[in-house]
């Protein structure tokens, strides 16, 4: 018989047993037990964030950078509240957390004790699952089952709410070495006879189109993408979600596709006659009106370990449901085996009509601007950093500019919230990229908008000695909101400019950080440079960029992917 | 179209408050719900009755699946199935309006389960079609009150949800 542990003891033993080596957390009153047991060990680091909603972002960069489960550790009540922000944003984008929350005591509970709230039933709809423990002897078992379901089939964040005297109570503790539950088995294998059916369809294509998505990069699939992109020589587009499982400066890649996709990308998309769909989801951003895109007869694989993403927004005509890694080996191996060869006629042909579409260079921008081009900042960026840095983006223009410009060759190099779309999410998410990652850079590509929504981050990267480039791309409008102003709502910028900014170069050496200010074109490069230069800093960078600048090509909402708007 | 779709979920707290959930979270219709512990006391069976395009129903049938408390579920409405509710109404009886309701409830094949002065309480059970059909055939003037349970089904035959 093991000597018995308190619950608190039990919960960090299963993070130690689960290998977790950084959580982001805040304490309080439901989970200062916890606390105190995480106080007395040293393999699992705390990392103090200054709110809830940063501790989740946090996590998730951890998550997204890293493929380990982020954890965040949050007290009741507000805590939870907080947090739930961060936790929609990494369930709208599959990534695999675990939070801890604190509850009241058990007794307490539905007596609308101080800081309760029913946190299993507020954050239900945005988690994968989640638990409420009752009773310490359950703890251990919950945790493996919390770790395992984060992990694994589509990935998602599960939320464990433990009673401040659950946390008290003793048991003997026992971690398992696997859960198996019978209501939960994720189909891995694909089905063999659909993979034959689509490798058919494949090798009869004439127009074919590989459209990745965030399933590629989540289940660490990009080599095989790449082997079965390369094999077959067709062209290949990634989600903004799935920026960097395709090689961005690979001939094949034809670019982002989607809203702010570039022309070659949405147009191949559009007339191809063989799709092939990779861990993607016909999201609404990425296919426009779905009406519009049935307006053109195609064919369409559909490859994705959630059955419920296939045939949700658009009908496929071959779904096959099993991880995209394991699905894509299969396809390889069969068209390897294969005597058959594709339409090589067909795709040269192909080819040429994607090349035409590329002469139309839909991402140029007038480089010879005396204002800083916000487009030009980025690609200095990749170059000041080799397109070897971790991105994370907050949301807006910037975000889309980002995306376009930083040419991607490695998964999880690109953090963004595209599914929730949540400003405030660079920083903090920033922080867990460097966490895990001490020696990379990493870059926070933001707005004076969005910076603002968890500017107070500042201080925990002061603590942690973090040293994040946030390249601030400051047009004094929350730009996205202006850009549809302009286009739809007839010039009348309702709110959406950015008065009585603070200084914020000031504002970061306050923090002990080095804030610069840039302000003309010739000055970008060189700011980079010494930016970069400072290795162990935080280096604020405030880009004073031109304030009329619009994100482009743009697929106006409701319309198809063929009708976007060109510079 | 009208679909009865059985689903086992794990008896846990909560766990109807996923479905329910589900439901309203993406819009999907809700009919009728019923649900109770089966004869495994690990196990409850709910029984939902919705309506919606193929599509929907697919989309209902999938996500239902993805909740980590569902464990099996199958759509009755697929194949031959037989499928019961339970109804209690509460009526005026008075004068000629008792013997009337005696009839009708034979007629039916109902019951007569309580008895005051002045009232009858019927117990009717049926696919929910019949239920409907005794409602329409009774003054609703009289009706004070009506309690109904939800449809309840099974597969006919060999065809059955188990684990």
């Amino acid at each position: 018989m093991n000597a018995e542990l308190t619950g608190a003891e039990i919960a960090i033993r299963c993070l130690q047993e689960e290998g977790v080596t950084h959580i982001f957390g805040y304490p309080g009153g439901a989970v200062l037990f916890i606390y105190d047991e995480l106080f007395k060990q040293d393999k699992v680091k705390h990392i103090l964030v200054r709110h809830e909603q940063a501790a989740l972002h946090a996590a998730d960069g951890y998550a997204r950078s890293s493929n380990k489960v982020g954890v965040a550790l949050v007290t009741s009540g507000p805590g939870v509240t907080n947090a739930v922000t961060g936790i929609a944003t990494a369930y709208m984008d599959s990534i695999p957390l675990v939070i801890i929350s604190g509850q009241v005591p058990t007794a307490a509970i539905g007596q609308d004790a101080f800081q309760e709230v029913d946190t299993v039933g507020i954050t239900r709809p945005c988690v994968k699952h989640n638990f409420l423990v009752k009773d310490v002897a359950e703890l251990a078992t919950t945790m493996k089952k919390a770790f395992y379901i984060a992990s694994s089939g589509r990935p998602g964040p599960v939320l464990v709410d433990i009673p401040k005297d659950v946390s008290q109570h003793k048991t003997a503790f026992h971690y398992p070495a696997s859960v198996s539950l019978r209501s939960y088995m994720p189909v891995v294998n694909g089905n063999i006879k659909q993979i034959k059916k689509a490798a058919q369809m494949i090798l009869g294509a004439k127009r074919p189109m590989i459209y990745a998505g965030g399933g590629v990069i989540l289940d660490d699939a990009a080599t095989e993408l790449a082997t079965f992109t390369r094999m077959l020589d067709f062209p290949c587009t990634n989600t903004l979600m799935g920026l960097g499982a395709y090689p961005a400066t690979d001939r094949q890649f034809v670019g982002m596709l989607g809203m702010h996709g570039t022309y070659e990308a949405n147009m191949a998309m559009q007339y191809c006659d063989v799709l092939i769909a990779v861990g993607a989801r016909f999201d609404d951003r990425v296919i426009g009106n779905p009406k519009h895109f049935y307006s053109e007869d195609r064919k369409i694989i559909h490859i994705d370990i959630d059955p419920s993403s296939i045939s949700k927004r658009v009908k496929v005509d071959v779904p096959i449901v099993g991880s995209v890694s394991q699905v894509l080996t299969e396809l390889i191996n069969l068209l390897k085996a294969s005597k058959e060869t594709g339409d090589t006629h067909a795709l040269q042909e192909w080819w040429k009509q994607i090349e035409q579409w590329r002469a139309r260079d839909c991402l140029k921008y007038d480089r010879a601007s005396k204002i800083i081009k916000p487009q030009m900042v980025v690609e200095k960026l990749y170059e000041v950093t080799q397109g070897d840095a971790f991105i994370t983006s907050d949301v807006g223009q910037h975000q889309m500019w980002a995306a376009q410009f930083y040419k991607f060759d490695k998964p999880r190099r690109w953090i963004n919230s595209g599914g929730l779309g949540t400003m405030g999410f660079g920083l903090p998410a920033a922080m867990g990229v460097q966490m895990i990652n001490p020696d990379a850079m990493v870059a926070c590509v933001t707005g004076e908008a969005s910076i603002q929504m968890c500017i107070q981050e500042l201080s925990t990267c002061k603590q942690y000695h973090l040293p994040i480039k946030i390249i601030s791309l400051n047009n004094r409008y929350m730009g996205m909101v202006r850009q549809w102003q302009e286009f739809f709502h007839g010039n009348r910028y309702a709110e959406s400019y950015m008065d009585a900014l603070p200084d914020f170069v000031k504002l970061a050496e306050s923090y002990g950080h080095v804030g610069m200010r840039i302000e003309k074109p010739e000055d970008i490069d060189g700011a980079l440079k010494e930016a970069f230069n400072l290795r162990d800093r935080l280096v604020f960078m405030d880009f004073v960029t031109d304030q009329t600048e619009n994100v482009f090509p743009m697929v106006p909402g409701g319309k198809g992917l063929s009708e976007m708007i060109l510079v | 179209m009208r679909h009865i779709i059985s689903i086992l979920l794990e008896n846990e707290a909560g766990a109807l408050s996923r479905v329910a959930g589900l439901f309203s979270a993406r819009g999907y219709n809700i009919e009728s719900l019923s649900v109770a512990p089966t004869e495994d006391p690990t196990l409850s069976r709910m029984t939902l009755v919705t309506s919606g395009s193929e599509d929907v129903i697919e989309q209902i049938t999938k996500q239902l699946n993805k909740l980590i408390e569902v464990v099996k579920l199958v759509d009755l409405s697929d194949g031959n199935h037989i499928e019961r509710e339970l109804m209690l109404v509460k009526v005026r009886a008075i004068g000629s309006a008792r013997e009337e309701f005696k009839r009708l409830v034979d007629i039916f094949r109902g019951n007569i389960v309580d008895v005051t002065e002045k009232t009858y309480t019927i117990e009717l059970t049926g696919p929910s079609t019949k239920l409907d059909a005794l409602l329409e055939a009774i003054d609703r003037s009289l009706v004070m009150e009506i309690a109904r349970t939800g449809a309840s089904g099974l597969g006919r035959g060999e065809r059955s949800l188990t684990i």
